[in-house]
Formats: C-alpha cells, structure tokens, sequence
C-alpha cells in the first residue's frame, strides 16, 4: 500500500493530467450546452500538454536555454526540450479547433435561439420534416 | 544523390497545400474548379510516376526531412502500397469533384464557391501525409487538419441541419483526436521516439522484457480507439448518417470515400509498423476489433434497412463496409489484413460512385430525396440509374464487381480453424443478405415505371440533361469498380507486396 502511494506521488504529474483528461472528455461528450462542451475539449487538451510538459521533465536539470558559468554545458545538464516543441504545436491546433467550434456555435445560435444540442438536434430534425 | 522520384511525397503534399493557398484568393468558384482539377491532374501524374519507380526498384524509401538526422527528425516513407493508394485517392478525390460539381454550384453561395476547393486541397495533403508519414506527431497534426476541412466540406451547404451535423461530427473527431494524442503522449513518455521505427524498436524490447504491459495496453488501446471513432466503427458511427447524409453529393462523395480511409491508413501503420502484427494480437486489441467489425457489418445494414432517405441509407451502408475493413484487420493474419485494403480500395470507388448517382437521381426528381420520389428515376437520368446499380450490385456483392472480390478474400482469409472464422464467416453472410435486402428494393424502384394518375405532377420531373463532368466521374469510378472486380490476383499481389515492404 506504501509502495502504491509513493508511485502516485512520484506519478503525480501523470495522475493530474489523467484525471484532468476525464474531466474534460466527459465534459466535452456529455454536457449538452455547446460552451461549456468547448470549455470541456480545452480542459482536455491542456490535460494533454501537462503530460507532455512532464515527460520532458528531468528532476534537478535545467531549461536548455541556461548556462552554469561553473561547469562546461553537457547534455547531461538539461531536460528534453522536444516535448515542449510539440506543446507549443498541439496549442495551435487546440486554437485552431476551439475557433471552428466557436463560430458554429454562434451560427447554430443564430439559426436555433439556443446552446444546448439536443434541442438544437430536435429543432432541426422538426424543420426537416 | 538522391534519386528525383523520392522527393515526389513532399512535393505532392506541399503541392496541395500551397494550391489551397492560391485558390484563396480566387474570387470566382469556376476558376477555383479549374485550378483544383489542373492541381489533381499534376499530382496525379507524379504519383503515378512514383509508383512506376517504387514498383521497379521494389523497395520502400524513406526521405528524411530538412538538415536534422534520424532520431529527432521527420521523415516520409513511401513505398509501393502507400503510392498506390496515394493514386487512388487521387482519382477518387477527381471524380468525386467532378460529380458532385453540379449539385456544389447549386448549394452553395456563389462568393464561397473558392473557399470550397481551399478546403478539398487542404483535405488531399492531409490524407496524403497521412499516407506517407513516418512521424507519429505529424501523423497527429495532418489528422487535425483533415478534421477541420472534412468539418468544412460538411457544412458547406449552408442550413441549420447542416451546421447542427457539423456540429456534432467534430465533436466526435475532436474527442478521437484528443484520444490519439493522449495515447502518443504517454507513448513518447515510455519510448521517448516520435519516429515510427524508433518507437516499434522500443516497444518491442518494451514487449520482450514485460515492462510497462499495462501502460501499452492502456495506450494502444485509446490510439485505436480514438481512430475508431474518426473512421466510424459501430458503437462509434453516431455522427456519421447526419454527418454524410446532409452534406453536399461532393463532400459526401469524399468523406465516404477517403476521409474514413485515411484514418484507417493510420491504424494500419499502427499495428503493422509501431507495434508489430503479433504484439498487438498478444495484447488482444485484434478482438476487441474482429467484434466491433462483425457488429458494424449487421447492424450498419439493419439500420441501413429502415432508412427511406437514400443518402441516409447509403452513410448507413458505410458503418456497414468500415465493418468489413475492421473484421479484416481483426482477423489477424497478413491475408486478412490484404482483403482489408482491398476493401479500403474497393469501397473509395463504389460508395462515391453510389453517392455521386444518388444525387443525380435526386436532382432528376426535384432535389427530393426521399425513396417515394425516387420512383422511375433512373429513367430521367439513365446513366445516374446504371451507376446506382452496378454500385449497389457491387454491395450486394455480385462477382466481376469490386464487392465480391472482398468478400472472396475475406472468406479466404477467414479459415482459420478457430471461433474467429465462425464470427467472420456468419457476419459476411448475414451482411451480404441485409445488403441485398436493402440495395435491391431501391433499384428496383429507381427502375420502375413512374407513377401514373398523380394529380399534381412535381415540376422538375422531367429527363434530365447529362452533364459531361457528371459522366466523367461516373464512367471512371464504375470503371474502377469493374476493374477491381476482374482483376483480383494481380491486385491482391500488389496489395500483399506491398504490405511486405511497409
């Protein structure tokens, strides 16, 4: 049970963005107010960035940007700078889908008087008929 | 020195994306046409200049991307199979264009005719770079842009229904995204490679030393299943009727045809490249996937069954045909996964040709779409009438056409001598009857005399012009229907070869 509890805290980057992950997908599939689904698909995204920002992560090394004037710069002092690259790559998407989903929110707004998709779905398939 | 033939992956890819560029700044919607066919044309060619090298040399390549070296680069990788695809979504991509034109001129406004095509360049360099890559990451980012064009395409007749469709389709993709990049995340975490023979390296000494079973599991599950849901799979198809049944012919042409495939590319890169065929049955995903499939193929069609819109009914029959492709997958074997790409080959060219000829045969009724108006259809529009039926026969699986030969090679592929034969034989034959139970009443009514004694004839019902893009498109997608029926063994060969040299 011991061991259990200090794999968590020593996971406890991964074990956040997990849960922040759920939270995120649950809010995005199941909440039916189109805001708050967007809210959801961010939370979940940046759930994403956190794992990825701590796999980069090295305990006790620093940002590949500083020097130690002590010691020559080896690679052993550094953390991995590639997830950070891919972070920054993953919040333009995230950018780029939030505004897509944004702006057809404000035209189904437009079009149906409400957020909440299951209404929007019922109007529509009424209009069709 | 590089050999020239190796650069053509970027060029297309790039090709396509600085197209899109350029055709933003058409202001009129014919010119932006021209140019996209001009475009497919260009890439089409070179592709097909490509496979001819590819298949001479018979090897695959890898074409390393800018100064950076191995380890932390990117990189394409393209051999026979992935050139050959490349040329078929090509053409699909062609005639869908061409066939939906008609219908595209109709729906949409005049001023956003252009924006169309930027969408359906940025949609070919997608699918193109998801043939092609070797970098999981980038495999990622062109998903997403796939999602918001294919998004785009969708709404791209405007209407509240569309939108709410729309709507609901991203949604999903943004859910099967979000899925497969968390997956890849905590993949980098464990193998610290982004590259495909990187990763399949670490993972398989991951596999041997039975460190991490758990989190691979974990990890290559939600990578499928995030894949899933973007190509559709049964519990996952919920947005895909609304989704394909409102949009415009064209773009339900397309994301019928293609869109799904790409996604389903990706999954076969997954299993047959990442991890290895054995390690991923040795952790049961194939299934998890052999059910899935069996499930699609039944209920696709039972659902498909109780539709009376005919583009509704034929989105339906594709959660029934994406069953196939899984239950090829699922099976296992490297028969099996070869009648799944054909079946990848196989439907790219029948459902847009059904779908290019349902909405020609509803324009013939008066933009109706409902089976009722249908009636007698195919009269006013003969040739829209012959492509519905060699499609749907095609389907249902009749031999010479492309549906019988997968089905053919699934069946084969399927003895295996254990209860996954017994799934993969029953679902095939309980398809096959629900396909013909629903194809052939719609043909036969398409062929039926029109009604007689309607008071109120509706004004439009009346023999319609052919278009000449229309029977372009039609003339090519039946031809690679029929072609793909006749000529089993050779492209059965090629489809194996190539999957030897991935």
């Amino acid at each position: 049970m011991k061991e259990f509890f200090i794999t968590l805290y020593h996971q406890r980057m991964l074990v956040t963005a997990a849960i922040l992950f759920v939270i995120g997908m649950v809010g995005l599939l199941f909440n039916m107010n189109l805001i708050k689904k967007i809210v959801g698909l961010n939370i979940m995204d940046t759930a994403v960035y956190l794992a990825l920002t701590a796999a980069g992560h090295v305990e006790g090394r620093m940002d590949p940007i500083m020097t130690d004037p002590t010691i020559p710069a080896t690679v052993q002092q550094y953390i991995n700078p590639v997830p950070t690259g891919l972070v920054l790559t993953g919040i333009v998407v995230s950018v780029a889908s939030t505004a897509f989903a944004l702006a057809l929110t404000v035209r189904l707004y437009r079009i149906y008087g409400t957020l909440y998709l299951d209404d929007i779905l019922f109007k529509a398939k009424r209009r069709e008929d | 020195m590089l050999p020239f033939y190796q650069n053509i992956p970027q060029f297309t890819i790039i090709g396509c994306m600085l197209m899109g560029i350029f055709t933003a700044l058409c202001k009129k919607g014919r010119t932006a046409f021209v140019l996209n066919q001009m475009m497919l044309a260009a890439v089409g060619a070179a592709t097909v200049y490509l496979l001819v090298c590819v298949t001479k040399a018979g090897e695959a390549f890898d074409y390393q991307m800018g100064i950076v070296g191995h380890p932390f680069g990117n990189e394409l990788r393209a051999g026979p199979l992935e050139a050959g695809l490349a040329l078929a979504f090509i053409i699909v991509m062609a005639c869908c264009i061409l066939g939906g034109k008609e219908d595209l001129f109709h729906d949409m406004h005049p001023d956003k005719l252009p924006l169309y095509f930027v969408m359906a360049d940025m949609l070919l360099a997608s699918l193109l770079a998801m043939i092609y890559t070797n970098d999981m990451f980038t495999a990622y980012v062109f998903i997403e842009i796939n999602t918001m064009a294919s998004c785009a395409l969708v709404m791209a007749k405007d209407g509240g229904a569309t939108i709410a469709a729309t709507m609901r389709y991203l949604v999903m993709s943004l859910l099967g995204s979000g899925l497969f990049l968390f997956g890849l995340s905590l993949l980098y975490w464990i193998t610290g490679h982004l590259l495909i023979p990187n990763i399949s390296e670490a993972v398989q000494n991951l596999h041997a030393t039975g460190e991490f079973a758990l989190p691979l599991t974990i990890i290559l599950g939600m990578m499928t299943v995030g894949l899933c849901v973007k190509s559709a799979l049964y519990p996952f198809h919920t947005w895909l009727p609304d989704a394909h049944g409102s949009a415009t012919t064209g773009s339900s042409a397309i994301l019928s045809g293609l869109v799904l495939k790409g996604y389903i590319m990706l999954i076969v890169k997954l299993i047959w490249q990442v991890v290895t065929p054995e390690i991923f049955c040795a952790l049961h995903l194939d299934t998890v996937l052999l059910i899935l499939g069996a499930l699609a193929m039944i209920m696709g069609s039972v659902n498909a069954l109780q539709e009376t819109h005919i583009k509704r009914m034929i989105a339906y029959s594709s959660v029934a045909q994406i069953g196939y492709i899984y239950l090829g997958i699922g099976l296992g074997t490297k028969a099996a996964m070869v009648a799944a790409l054909y079946q990848i080959l196989v439907h790219a060219f029948t459902k847009p040709l059904l779908f290019c000829c349902s909405g020609e045969l509803a324009n013939a009724s008066h933009h109706h779409k409902h089976m009722y108006f249908l009636r007698g259809a195919a009269h006013r529009a003969p040739l829209a009438g012959l492509g519905f039926t060699l499609g749907g026969l095609s389907m249902v699986g009749i031999p010479l056409l492309g549906g019988f030969a997968v089905k053919f090679f699934l069946a084969d592929a399927a003895i295996l001598g254990t209860w996954k034969m017994l799934v993969a034989l029953g679902a095939l034959a309980a398809s096959s009857l629900l396909n013909a139970l629903y194809y052939l009443p719609v043909i036969i009514n398409i062929w039926s005399k029109e009604l007689h004694g309607d008071p109120d004839p509706l004004p439009g019902m009346l023999r319609k012009p052919l278009a000449p893009t229309f029977a372009i498109s039609t003339v090519c997608l039946a031809a690679g229907a029929v072609a793909l029926g006749v000529f089993l063994q050779p492209v059965a060969t090629f489809l194996a070869n190539g999957l030897g040299l991935m």
